[in-house]
């Protein structure tokens, strides 16, 4: 795991990858792609640093109980979305009857709900990720 | 020949079958659990692909559905979104019984069925 | 002799799929049951309820947003066992090295 290569070229690489996951994370309603894709390339960004810089150095940067957080904190904030709709005297998780801001066609913050949804997807798959890599490559 | 022909219709079907049978041959035939876990995700893309190809259409466009036109054809959008689902299940699954076998390794000292099962059985008759 | 048998088997499963799979609708036509009205709604009508150009992310997240929470109650769950699997036994044996 002290392979200098491997770790300069990954220090290089990784903000192109978390820039890239994020570009699709947010362009999830206008271009291919959404909270599922842009989720498992943030977290394969991720796992690319524990495979380069070892387990331990990873844990620094995103520990466990902070990961564990994350991955619940986003689950609540998909259900908050959702009571949003029955507060607002309509159905639950529902979009243009709940009074979310729709927006012009094809510009980045429109659509009501989905960006919204589509970025607590996205943080949710990404944390599911690094927390299963790091649960399973733990041992010792 | 219309054999022939009714194959190179149904390709991805033909295609999906066979990855199907092949993931279920190394479940059955495999004795090593990493390996079955292997042949398990085969049988999951095949379903993938299956599902996928029943929502192509020819010369279909993504659906990016835009204002102007109004007389493209668009591929199914259901199945691609259903399927996510599957692809979810799919890691959860894989995630899991990697869990799983960490512990049996743990325990046992092996990856091999038969071994287990040796093992286990030599300690019941003792 | 069970890979025999195993082939055996699974080449009779195949032929099953094969047989019936090459009855089924030709690939890409758009006569294909599955491409019905439902479809044609999302199709049409994605625009003015949603806002959203992409038809499959108005789908997974608006029309069908209660299915894809449960998907992500699928992954916590993963998570939820995967931990309860790998983690007990650790926090024991750290907690008897304390001990001891």
């Amino acid at each position: 795991m002290d392979d200098l290569i491997v770790k300069i070229i990954t220090r290089t690489i990784i903000p192109f990858i978390q820039v890239y996951g994020i570009f699709v994370i947010m362009h999830g309603h206008i271009s291919p792609g959404g909270g599922f894709s842009g989720g498992a390339i943030l977290g394969a960004s991720l796992i690319l640093y524990t495979l380069a810089y070892g387990y331990k150095d990873a844990a620094k940067k995103m520990p466990h109980k902070v990961s564990v957080m994350v991955e619940s904190g986003a689950i609540l904030w998909f259900m908050a979305i959702g009571l949003v709709g029955i507060i607002m005297g309509g159905n639950f998780l529902s979009n243009k009857a709940a009074g979310f801001y729709m927006g012009n066609l094809s510009m980045l913050f429109n659509a009501g709900l989905i960006p919204l949804v589509t970025l607590g997807i996205g943080i949710k798959v990404a944390s599911t990720m690094v927390t299963l890599f790091h649960t399973i490559i733990e041992e010792d | 020949m219309s054999i022939l022909r009714s194959i190179i219709e149904h390709i991805n079907y033909v295609a999906s079958a066979i990855l199907f049978v092949i993931g279920l041959y190394t479940v059955l035939t495999h004795s090593n659990l990493l390996k079955k876990v292997i042949g398990i995700n085969i049988m999951e893309t095949s379903i993938f692909l299956f599902f996928v190809s029943v929502g192509y259409v020819t010369e279909g466009r993504a659906p990016i559905v835009e204002a102007g036109s109004n007389h493209a054809i668009y591929v199914n959008p259901l199945p691609s979104a259903l399927i996510l689902t599957g692809i979810v299940v799919a890691v959860s699954i894989t995630a899991y019984s990697l869990s799983l076998i960490i512990r049996l390794y743990e325990a046992y000292g092996t990856l091999d069925m038969d071994e287990i099962m040796e093992l286990r059985s030599g300690q019941t008759n003792e | 002799m069970k890979k025999i048998l195993a082939i055996v088997v699974l080449s009779g499963l195949l032929i099953l799929l094969l047989s019936s799979i090459l009855e089924m609708p030709v690939l890409g036509s758009i006569e294909n049951p599955s491409y019905n009205e439902t479809t044609q709604y999302y199709l049409d009508h994605a625009i003015e309820d949603t806002n959203a150009p992409n038809v499959i992310a108005s789908i997974i997240t608006d029309y069908r947003g209660f299915d894809t929470m449960g998907e992500t109650v699928v992954l916590f769950t993963a998570i939820a066992a995967a931990v309860s699997v790998l983690r007990a036994f650790h926090d024991d044996s750290n907690k008897k090295k304390v001990e001891e």
